[in-house]
């Protein structure tokens, strides 16, 4: 009796318990067998690879999909002491720019490569936004394989955006700026007559993906947001979003939000090329470097360039038209057909839908409504296929399913909406927590978008996690749109600020990773070959050790003869062939990082020794069961002592156990 | 009390020791008898020493024709595999680096032993009684080297050269 009545006091306290701690308020969104969905067992693999924007991190994550687990930080941007990035001999030049050395930036948007409109595997383009550049990361090796700087622009955000083979990836400045090839040094509120915006143009080797920047638009001086390609039948066009067309060059909170309505920028970028084979293109004097890494020298070099083609639209009719587009328009996206382009203006109360077709019918019937600049305006009800009546409160992007239903996050509102394209009815609408910016569905901005879910990535957490001082952790949060509904089914923190990101199967790249560099392919110059290329050289105040590492040592492990004011080079090959054995490599005192050296790969590190001594130096990477026994010693002696340059491994032992010869 | 460690003990050596040779022993002991029990340790030792001596391993390698002269010209591209891959770890005397010295390896052990290790590396080392006993006993992992099986071939012709086959 009495054991009964514990047992149901229990029960009740549980139901009490339980009651109480229901969640309220958000978490109501999750559904019953959200755990299950997004669980992948261990030693399972995820469906997809989810390529992230680091933010002001400068970096590109990679998450597992439906997991949400973080696989690697790829470094493109920012130095990364961690892998060397940036602190390696081969790395620094990959951040060279036309300001020298540029140790961070922010990355904001993500482009993988495609073929016919469709992922393909390849390359994952991202954007350098303070510095302007554009990156390409080898999808083989995820590593930064190309960084190219682009000249005339300011504030490079409205890129990277792809085509549908590929052919471009295109780069617009947000802001506006006197062009390089000017005498900058201009008062700033001279804006209206000296600040202008280009849109370049960069194109992507179909073989090796070397990009190359074919040409800019020269373009009125507004700021450029956000674009994308047209593909099917609206391949060959670019959409670009603008805003401050009020051309304000202060407080643009309020300046260059006085106009109902900003403009979407329709680009016939195969008119342009044509123009740019007529001649068209004017050759500016610009200075900009492009950075291109090797896997069989395992270096990179940069290059500075000199000249850029510019085309003016006054000089090339037909190829720009401006769309009104209400109100700040920052998302402008195609949808999987190429027919319909969704501008979300940030102060706006409705989504416009632009028609492409409409949009030719009405260049072709030149229904415009004046020009902007001397830019045909083409009249909003004429290119317009509708507007998404009261969908929420600060439109920002729109990604889209295969089944004819556009995803659109509001900012203001924290809440994702899915409309359908054909009658602009609203469907469906989930919260976020909290303030969502981009929505990345997988294949979302391709032709045949994979679908099945819909990350949204979030600016603010408050209350989602647990509290580690003033700064939260960024987040994404993943939904199931498997059905009518989307279901919230798992929140998992980011790195930096997350923006875009895509999503591709990740049975597509998988299966090509590169698991380790081939000795054999090696062309670095200082290689170290196998242990009998071992040596340490002197030239002048340089000394240069071509080392090896295998589980577990370095060879030579003891070396002499460095003098202070010598500047050590160690060149470190890394003779495993299997995979998944990087080694590390540290010295006490460097100022600098470790290297990071994956099999068959040679990095080297720069260390100026600072005082006499003898210094550690050891393996930073776990290798074997006797990593801890994978160190050596150098000694640095004082300038002008006659100590010789010796090196050794195994065979410098005190006189008395040595063997007299 | 100390009867009763030691017999533990010497139950755990057991155990330890069938885990490495594998087999189960033909009956258990009733008392301990040191002679007998380390000549049934050295046989044991010997017996692995002739499986393993007549052991093709596991792997692609299950017929290579030697001829009984040597192949120089194959030797020579095998010494270059060996300075890339091989010697950080292998002499090529009977002295132990990381791995065993390579000095009359290829009396030691079947061609097809040695060029399954060597391109088949991590099965080998899960499965391979004699690979696995030399794990034991070098505590590292030989690493796979991503050898062609031209590669395997000419280092195993190198290793015949380094026996002094002519």
């Amino acid at each position: 009796m009495k054991s009964n009545l514990i047992k149901a006091a229990v029960v009740l306290c549980a139901a009490v318990f339980i009651q109480s701690c229901k969640p309220q308020g958000p978490a109501k969104a999750i559904s019953g067998d959200a755990a299950a969905k997004a669980y992948v067992a261990p030693g399972k693999y995820d469906e997809f690879y989810n390529f992230v924007s680091g933010g002001f991190s400068g970096q590109m994550s990679v998450y597992g999909l439906p997991s949400g687990r973080l696989f690697r930080v790829i470094p493109v941007f920012s130095v990364d002491p961690e892998k060397g990035w940036g602190y390696s001999e081969e790395t620094k030049p990959m951040l060279n720019t036309s300001h020298g050395f540029v140790p961070w930036d922010d990355l904001h948007h993500i482009a993988l490569s495609e073929t016919d409109g469709i992922h393909d595997g390849r390359w994952a383009f991202a954007n350098g936004n303070n510095t302007p550049r554009i990156a390409r990361v080898d999808l083989k090796t995820f590593r930064t394989a190309e960084i190219i700087e682009i000249p005339n622009s300011g504030g490079n955000h409205s890129s990277p955006f792809i085509t549908e083979n590929s052919e471009y990836v295109i780069a617009g400045t947000r802001f506006s700026i006197p062009m390089d090839n000017t005498n900058g040094d201009v008062a700033i509120n001279t804006y209206k007559e000296n600040f202008r915006g280009t849109v370049s143009f960069i194109g992507v080797d179909k073989t090796t993906g070397n990009m190359n920047l074919s040409f800019q638009v020269l373009l009125p001086g507004v700021n450029f947001d956000l674009a994308r390609a047209g593909k099917g039948k609206s391949h060959g066009w670019f959409f670009v979003s603008c805003y401050n067309s009020e051309r304000a060059n202060t407080l643009l909170e309020v300046n260059a939000s006085q106009k109902d309505k900003d403009f979407i920028m329709a680009v016939n970028w195969k008119k342009a090329e044509e123009y740019i084979k007529a001649g068209k293109g004017e050759k500016r004097t610009v200075a900009y470097a492009h950075n291109v890494y090797s896997d069989k020298t395992h270096s990179a070099t940069s290059t500075m360039e000199k000249e850029v083609m510019v085309l003016d639209p006054k000089d090339c009719p037909d190829m720009v038209y401006f769309m009104p587009c209400p109100k700040s328009p920052h998302g402008c996206d195609t949808d999987p057909s190429g027919e319909y382009i969704v501008g979300s203006g940030k102060l706006a109360a409705i989504i416009p839908v632009f028609s492409f077709t409409k949009i030719q019918k009405a260049i072709a019937d030149k229904n415009y409504d004046g020009d902007y600049q001397g830019i045909p305006v083409l009249k909003y009800d004429a290119v317009l296929h509708g507007e998404v009546k009261k969908p929420g409160l600060g439109p920002l992007h729109t990604e889209f399913d295969a089944d004819g239903n556009a995803y659109t996050s509001f900012f203001v509102s924290s809440e994702v909406v899915k409309w359908k394209l054909s009658d602009l009815t609203v469907l469906d609408r989930a919260a976020t927590f909290y303030s969502v910016g981009h929505l990345c569905v997988p294949g979302g901005p391709t032709k045949k978008p994979w679908g099945k879910y819909l990350i949204a990535y979030n600016k603010i957490t408050k209350d989602r996690y647990l509290p580690t001082g003033p700064e939260l952790a960024q987040s994404a949060q993943l939904f199931d749109i498997s059905g009518d509904k989307m279901k919230l089914i798992l929140d998992f923190p980011t790195i930096g600020e997350p923006h875009y990101a895509e999503a591709i199967p990740a049975d597509l790249l998988s299966k090509n990773s590169t698991k380790i560099f081939r000795l054999e392919e090696n062309t670095h110059p200082y290689a170290c070959k196998g242990e009998k290329d071992a040596k340490v050289e002197r030239k002048g105040n340089e000394v240069h050790v071509y080392m090896s590492s295998i589980r577990s040592h370095f060879v030579p492990d003891n070396i002499e003869g460095v003098k202070l004011g010598d500047v050590v080079y160690f060149h470190v090959t890394n003779l495993e062939q299997d995979w998944d054995v990087p080694h590390g490599f540290a010295v006490k005192g460097a100022n600098n990082a470790e290297l990071l050296i994956m099999p068959g790969e040679t990095q080297t590190l720069a260390w100026r020794p600072d005082r006499t001594g003898v210094f550690p130096m050891y393996c930073t990477d776990f290798c074997s069961a006797l990593h801890q026994e994978m160190q050596g010693y150098i000694r640095v002696s004082p300038s002008g002592s006659a100590v010789p340059i010796t090196f050794s491994t195994g065979t410098n032992k005190p006189a008395a156990e040595t063997p007299a010869q | 009390m100390k009867k009763l460690i030691f017999v533990v003990t010497l139950a755990i050596g057991f155990a330890f020791i069938n885990a490495c040779g594998g087999g189960e022993p033909k009956e258990k002991p009733k008392g301990f008898d040191a002679d007998a029990f380390n000549e049934e340790a050295d046989a044991g030792a010997k017996e692995k020493e002739k499986a393993a001596h007549e052991s093709k391993g596991i792997g692609k390698f299950t017929n290579v024709e030697i001829a009984a002269t040597l192949d120089a010209k194959m030797a020579q591209a095998g010494s270059g595999v060996y300075d890339l891959k091989c010697a950080s770890c292998h002499k090529l005397t009977d002295e132990k680096l990381v791995g065993p010295g390579w000095k009359d390896v290829t009396t030691r052990r079947k061609a097809e032993w040695i060029m399954n290790f060597s391109t088949n590396t991590d099965e080998m080392i899960t499965k391979d009684p004699a690979a696995q006993a030399m794990l034991e006993e070098c505590l590292v992992r030989m690493p796979n080297q991503s050898l062609s099986d031209d590669d395997a071939r000419a280092v195993y012709e190198f290793m015949r050269k380094n026996d002094g086959v002519k």
